[in-house]
């Protein structure tokens, strides 16, 4: 599944949703890491995830990491109950940058 | 103690859906607090995918998940046919450790009451059980332990 991504000021938004498994974290890596190699900061929008399991937050990090060391920034965004669940539970919830809504983000 | 359930799956990834879905509607059936339901959810998804990525390396094999009630407590074993592990080597990994992979071990433990990991009787496979108080009012997946 390819996922919608929008602009907002200088990031790109991938808005990810559904259910984020061992079955589709594979689709959201890639996708995350097609837009650190273009030198896009991101933003990660969970409003929409139903369920993430520790693949999908596997994605996240790598993401995360990938991103910090070309010197972008990535947070997430709107992050679900069960999403937030997940992040709480491997204590990475205070690793990410995480936004209440794309109107708490101003411009880089 | 009463057998529940007990299902067949293969080893594929496109198999945790469905099985989420029967384990959520199973829990809910035998009077699963919302909270814990959650929990046993993620646990079996955790232990399955575990299962698929590292003891069948990937391959389509078969996969017995067993469900049974013993007075309040639901117990889960998760069975495989792969060479048996070594036990003492599953571990959760250092939390400070921030990268990705190796967090489902954690996560188990975390929301589950018991987790215990047996080599099969006959001497290829693992089990693993897990156990946990159906109807805890306080029970949740964020308690500390």
């Amino acid at each position: 599944m390819k996922y919608p991504v929008s602009q907002h000021f200088n990031y790109s938004v991938i808005s990810l949703s559904g259910e984020i498994d061992l079955n589709e974290s594979p689709n959201v890596r890639k996708q995350i890491l097609e837009y650190i190699n273009k030198n896009s900061s991101l933003l990660i929008d969970l409003s929409l995830v139903e369920y993430i399991d520790s693949s999908g937050v596997a994605s996240l990090v790598e993401g995360l990491q990938m991103a910090r060391s070309k010197k972008l920034n990535f947070a997430l965004v709107g992050v679900s109950e069960s999403a937030l669940q997940v992040l709480q539970l491997a204590r990475l919830d205070m690793v990410f940058t995480i936004y209440a809504s794309l109107e708490d983000i101003e411009s880089l | 103690m009463i057998r529940l359930e007990r299902i067949h799956l293969l080893s594929r990834a496109d198999m945790l859906k469905p099985l989420r879905k029967f384990v959520r509607l199973l829990a809910k059936k035998q009077g699963c607090s919302e909270g814990n339901l959650d929990c046993l959810v993620m646990a079996v998804n955790e232990a399955c995918m575990n299962v698929i990525q590292h003891a069948y390396n990937d391959n389509d094999e078969e996969i017995i998940v067993e469900f049974w009630k013993e007075k309040e407590d639901i117990l889960i074993k998760i069975i495989d046919f792969a060479e048996a592990v070594d036990i003492n080597s599953i571990k959760s990994r250092d939390l400070e450790d921030i990268r990705p992979g190796g967090l489902g071990v954690h996560i188990i433990h975390k929301v589950m009451d018991s987790v215990v990991y047996k080599n099969n009787s006959g001497g290829t496979g693992n089990v693993l059980e897990m156990r946990k108080k159906l109807n805890n009012p306080v029970a949740s997946c964020m308690n500390e332990k």
